[in-house]
C-alpha cells in the first residue's frame, strides 16, 4: 500500500498531503502556490539522455572558438576560457574567477554530477552519496549561467560590430544547444525520483511509504 | 488563514530543504541532520535577517561605485576613452540595435536596483511582523531569487570584448574598476536572496493565528 506522502512547502513551512500524482501533473501549495512536486514522465531515463546530450554540447562549446573578429587585415578569436584569460591577465582576477565559475566550472559540475546521480540510481539503493552529489549540485545550480553568457555574446558581437567585422564560432551554436538541453533537463528532472532511490544516512534502504523521520 | 493549516514548524516537524524530507525534531532541539540525507535541518535559515540585511547593505554600497566607475576602457593612438554602465547602454541605442540597449538597461541597472528595493522590503515586513499579502510577498521573493543572475549581463559583455578587441596598436579595450563593483553588487544579492528565508514571511500570521484559537 502507498500512502500519500507528508510534505511541508519549501516557501511557507504548511504542511499538506501530497497526492498521488499521475505523470505530467504537478502540485501546488494551497497557501502560497509553490510548485511543491512535479511527476514527470519516465523522468530519470530522459533526463539521462538528455544530460548526455548536454555533456557533448558542452564539450563543443567550450573547445572551438566562440567569437572571431577582423579588423585591418589582422584576425583575432576567443574561446570562452580565452575570455576568462585576458580578463586576469588586465588584473580583473575576481572578474575573471566569477567568469570561470559562472561560464565553465559549475555547467561542468553540473552536468558530470547529474551523469554520476542518474547513473548511479539505475539500481537502486544508490549509496548515499549519491545524495551529497545532488545537494552540491543544487548549490551550484544558480551559478550556473549558460544562458546569461549566451546573451552577452550577443550584445558583445553587436558592441563589436562597430569596430570590425564580427565572425560567429561554432561554439555558438553549441552554446544555443546547451540552452534548449539545459531548459529540457530542468523540466524533465524529478528530484523525489532520486530521493527514493537513495539509501539514508540513518541505514534505512531508501522508502518512500515512510512519511516521517526522526531528526537525530 | 484555513484553521487546519499548520506549519511543520508549529508541529515541531523539520523539513530539509535538499530532499524534502520531513522530520520530528527530537525534544528541546531546534536543528538536527536530515536522517535521510545527512543536511543541516532548521526550523528556520539561522540569522536569517541579519545575515540577508548585511548582503543587501554591501550590495547597495557597490552599487554606488558599480555605476559611476567606468567598465570598459578603449585605447587607440589618438584617444582613450572610458565608458560606465550607462554610458554603454546609451552607445548600444542605435535604430536596429535598440532592443539589446533596452535589455542590458533591465538587467544591468534595473534588476540590481528592484532587487535590493525587494530585498529590503521583504526584510522590513518581516521585522515588523506584517501579516498582510504574504502570498504575493512569497511570488515578490520567488522572483527576486529566479531573475538575480541575469544582472550578470554585463560582466559577460565585457569579458568577451575586452578577450576579442586586443588589436595593440590599433585599439584594444580593457576592463574598468566598474566591472568588481558591479560583479560585486550580483553575487552579494545573489547571496541575500539564499540566506533570505521565505517562511519568516509566514511566521506571523502563524503567531496570531495561535493566539485567537
Amino acid at each position: 500500500m502507498v500512502f500519500a506522502t507528508l510534505i511541508a512547502c519549501s516557501d511557507c513551512d504548511l504542511v499538506q498531503r501530497l497526492p498521488i500524482l499521475a505523470p505530467g501533473e504537478s502540485a501546488r501549495c494551497p497557501r502560497c502556490g509553490n510548485v511543491v512536486a512535479s511527476k514527470r514522465p519516465d523522468s530519470l531515463n530522459r533526463t539521462l539522455a538528455l544530460t548526455v546530450a548536454a555533456a557533448v554540447s558542452f564539450l563543443v562549446a567550450n573547445a572551438v572558438p566562440m567569437l572571431g573578429l577582423s579588423a585591418a587585415g589582422r584576425e583575432a578569436s576567443t574561446t570562452v576560457l580565452g575570455g576568462v584569460q585576458v580578463m586576469w591577465e588586465q588584473g580583473q582576477l575576481a572578474v575573471s574567477a566569477i567568469m570561470l565559475l559562472a561560464a565553465v566550472i559549475a555547467p561542468a559540475l553540473d552536468i558530470f554530477l547529474m551523469l554520476v546521480i542518474l547513473l548511479a540510481v539505475r539500481r537502486p539503493p544508490a549509496p548515499n552519496w549519491v545524495g551529497m552529489l545532488l545537494r552540491f549540485c543544487h548549490v551550484i545550480r544558480p551559478w550556473r549561467m549558460v544562458e546569461v553568457m549566451m546573451l552577452g555574446i550577443l550584445v558583445s558581437l553587436i558592441k563589436i560590430a562597430e569596430l570590425a567585422t564580427v565572425i560567429t564560432g561554432v561554439a555558438m551554436w553549441a552554446v544555443a544547444a546547451l540552452i534548449v538541453l539545459l531548459a529540457a533537463i530542468s523540466s524533465s528532472f524529478d528530484p523525489d525520483e532520486v530521493w527514493l532511490r537513495v539509501a539514508w544516512t540513518e541505514g534505512k534502504a531508501g522508502r518512500h511509504d515512510l512519511p516521517l523521520g526522526v531528526a537525530p | 488563514m484555513s484553521p487546519a493549516w499548520r506549519s511543520a514548524a508549529q508541529l515541531g516537524l523539520l523539513n530539509c530543504e535538499d530532499c524534502r524530507l520531513l522530520s520530528r525534531a527530537a525534544p528541546g532541539m531546534h536543528e538536527g541532520r536530515c536522517p535521510r540525507c545527512g543536511a543541516k535541518l532548521h526550523f528556520r535559515k539561522p540569522n536569517s535577517i541579519q545575515r540577508t540585511w548585511a548582503l543587501v547593505i554591501a550590495a547597495a554600497i557597490c552599487y554606488i561605485p558599480a555605476n559611476l566607475f567606468p567598465v570598459m576602457t578603449t585605447i587607440t593612438p589618438f584617444s582613450k576613452s572610458s565608458d560606465t554602465i550607462m554610458e554603454g547602454v546609451v552607445l548600444l541605442w542605435s535604430p536596429s540595435s535598440w532592443p539589446l540597449s533596452v535589455v542590458v538597461f533591465i538587467a544591468s541597472v534595473t534588476i540590481p536596483l528592484a532587487k535590493l528595493i525587494a530585498l529590503s522590503y521583504l526584510l522590513i515586513t518581516v521585522q515588523r511582523g506584517s501579516i498582510k499579502s504574504n502570498r504575493e510577498r512569497t511570488r515578490l521573493y520567488r522572483m527576486v531569487a529566479f531573475i538575480g543572475r541575469w544582472s550578470m549581463l554585463d560582466v559577460f559583455v565585457d569579458t568577451f570584448v575586452v578577450a576579442l578587441v586586443q588589436l595593440q596598436p590599433l585599439m584594444s579595450v580593457g576592463p574598468g574598476p566598474g566591472v568588481l563593483f558591479f560583479a560585486a553588487v550580483v553575487v552579494f544579492t545573489m547571496i541575500a536572496a539564499e540566506t533570505f528565508d521565505p517562511r519568516l514571511i509566514w511566521n506571523q500570521s502563524e503567531v496570531i493565528y495561535g493566539r485567537h484559537s
